[in-house]
């Protein structure tokens, strides 16, 4: 295709931007209060003063779009985190003990993996009940899997490497082996799939919140907001368009990010 | 196959009945009366140790007892047969879309390559992929409701009874559906089909005077199959995935409402049922995707 510039980066790295510091400040953004509940202006088409409108309870739309992205990104964050969090180091240590251990941890990987993704979630929400907190570990579950093979590809990979090898004729022990020498040559690798794994957090979290198993009202999330737009959806259909919009957005912004950083650390492609 | 079938049931069993504590103060509620709560413990046999209820559970998924729901009051199993049809007409249905949007817009780009027609295919396919699916279903909802009201926006239809009602019903749920995983489809295609253009094999064919016709159906297409099959494969988890969250944008009568039902409902042996069969479906697609492989490419060996 020739020389050209990185644009899935740029453009990317721009939504991304954009939409964190949104989230960000929303509090100093956002012209209401996101729970303030208005009876007298409820379902007002989009104005002056409420740019896209007030939903069902008289709530501003655009406060509680911005708010909802605080919760979206929170819960994306936090999922990645534990997600990375208990499956890199699971994924680690089965590459470089191998035997009964891999065979073992990767039985549980793969168990994991034969749910459908949006299921396990579901599935483990319906075991610790419906909240965001909840969805933030019902989603680092479903990362686990991802993170464990992406750890194990790579701790196999380094394990019959030269440095590996000659780390551990001086006599280093595996934690030393994995901590100093094999761990530091998987992080970039664990990026990137954190980046991915973001994207399809957030759109998770929205899924969840969608059918009211994700962030418990009034908590504004963009998930609940749609689920909320669909009641009303022949009355007030501009609902039903921005939160769609930010998920959108965001799962937009983050894949193309994610791309953009894997062409650049990959230049053959 | 059987591994997973007992991996799968045991990971739902442990995740609903060892994480949650207390179930029958779940269902009775956190202020019902001790007598109360003893006698949902003695209904549901939860006053039984945790290992005789595993076990007993498992004998009776093998004879196909999935056990009585408490809410709708009838055998899960009979609800789960119920509504399996029409996941299933979502789920094939929208397979359908989802494939021949992949295999014409990949082939179609891959052919253009750096073209115009595609950079566009490759941008709706990265707009597609981010677009949520129910969110796609809200707007179709919102644009034929008010433009073209040729579909019914809510329910199902039995395809044995009405074939026509039947179509008309799952048209717009399939194609949300379809164009979110079409969307995937159509980048694999792409990219696995410049893959093995670049192949000495093609050019070997090209030299040999062969058309590129021939050259990318005799060819390339059998080869590029075996990536686009092996993720068409997962595409399937996260089409059943999204044929839960879709059911309830239109009110389908599917598993997913019904497991979503039993969750509301905290209805612990619906829930457990309608998990552990959609899990099964999707098992089952993956040992059928498997079979394939080994009809496309003789040097792979399916080990049962």
């Amino acid at each position: 295709m020739g020389p050209r510039r990185n644009l899935p980066l740029a453009i990317g790295g721009a939504i991304v931007a954009a939409i964190t510091l949104l989230a960000l400040l929303a509090p100093w953004l956002a012209p209401y209060d996101p729970t303030a509940v208005n009876p007298g202006g409820r379902l007002a088409p989009p104005s002056a003063a409420h740019p896209l409108g007030t939903d069902a309870l008289g709530r501003d739309v655009w406060t509680r779009v911005l708010h909802g992205g605080r919760v979206g990104l929170v819960v994306g964050v936090v999922a990645v985190v534990i997600g990375a969090g208990i499956g890199a180091p699971l994924g680690l240590v089965a590459g470089q003990f191998g035997g009964w251990v891999d065979l073992a941890l990767m039985r549980l990987v793969d168990g994991l993996m034969a749910f459908p993704a949006l299921l396990l979630a579901i599935l483990t929400v319906a075991a610790l009940g419906p909240g965001h907190i909840q969805a933030m570990g019902a989603i680092g579950v479903v990362l686990v899997p991802v993170f464990a093979r992406v750890a194990r590809g790579q701790a196999l990979r380094l394990r019959d490497q030269e440095f590996t090898i000659a780390a551990r004729a001086l006599g280093a022990t595996d934690a030393r082996i994995l901590g100093r020498h094999i761990l530091p040559n998987t992080l970039g690798l664990l990026w990137i799939q954190a980046t991915v794994a973001f994207s399809g957090a957030v759109l998770t979290e929205a899924s969840l919140s969608y059918l009211g198993l994700g962030a418990q009202p009034p908590t504004p999330s963009w998930g609940w907001m749609l689920q909320e737009a669909r009641e009303v959806l022949f009355v007030a259909p501009w609902l039903g368009i921005w939160p769609g919009v930010a998920i959108a957005a965001a799962v937009l912004g983050w894949n193309l990010l994610g791309d953009g950083i894997r062409d650049r650390l990959d230049p053959r492609r | 196959m059987a591994p997973t079938i007992l991996v799968v049931a045991t990971l739902t069993f442990v995740a609903l009945n060892v994480v949650p504590g207390d179930l029958a103060v779940m269902l009775a509620g956190v202020d019902a009366r001790a007598e109360d709560v003893a006698r949902l413990r003695a209904l549901y046999g939860l006053d039984r140790p945790i290992v005789v209820r595993y076990l007993d559970w498992l004998a009776a998924l093998g004879r196909g007892d999935l056990g009585i729901s408490s809410s709708l009051r009838a055998p899960v199993a009979e609800l789960v047969a119920a509504r399996l049809p029409a996941t299933l007409s979502l789920a094939f249905a929208s397979m359908a879309v989802a494939t021949a949007m992949g295999i014409a817009l990949g082939s179609w780009s891959a052919r253009r390559a750096g073209s115009i027609v595609d950079a566009s295919v490759l941008v709706a396919s990265q707009v597609g992929l981010a677009v949520p699916n129910f969110w796609l279903g809200i707007l179709l909802l919102i644009g034929f409701a008010a433009t073209l009201p040729i579909f019914p926006l809510q329910g199902y239809a039995a395809l044995v009874r009405d074939p026509w009602a039947w179509a008309r019903h799952l048209a717009l749920p399939t194609l949300v559906i379809g164009v979110e995983r079409g969307a995937v489809l159509t980048r694999l295609v792409r990219a696995s089909l410049l893959e093995e253009m670049g192949r000495d094999y093609v050019r070997t064919a090209r030299g040999k005077g062969v058309g590129d016709r021939a050259i990318l159906r005799r060819h390339v297409l059998r080869n590029a199959a075996i990536p686009v099959l092996t993720v068409g494969g997962l595409q399937l988890g996260y089409l059943l995935g999204g044929a839960i969250i879709v059911e309830q944008v239109f009110g389908i009568p599917g598993l997913g409402r019904l497991l979503l039902q039993g969750i509301y409902a905290r209805d612990l042996a619906l829930v457990q049922g309608a998990v552990v069969v959609i899990a099964l479906l999707f098992a089952g697609v993956n040992v059928l995707v498997d079979v394939l492989y080994t009809r496309l490419d003789p040097r792979i060996q399916y080990a049962a």
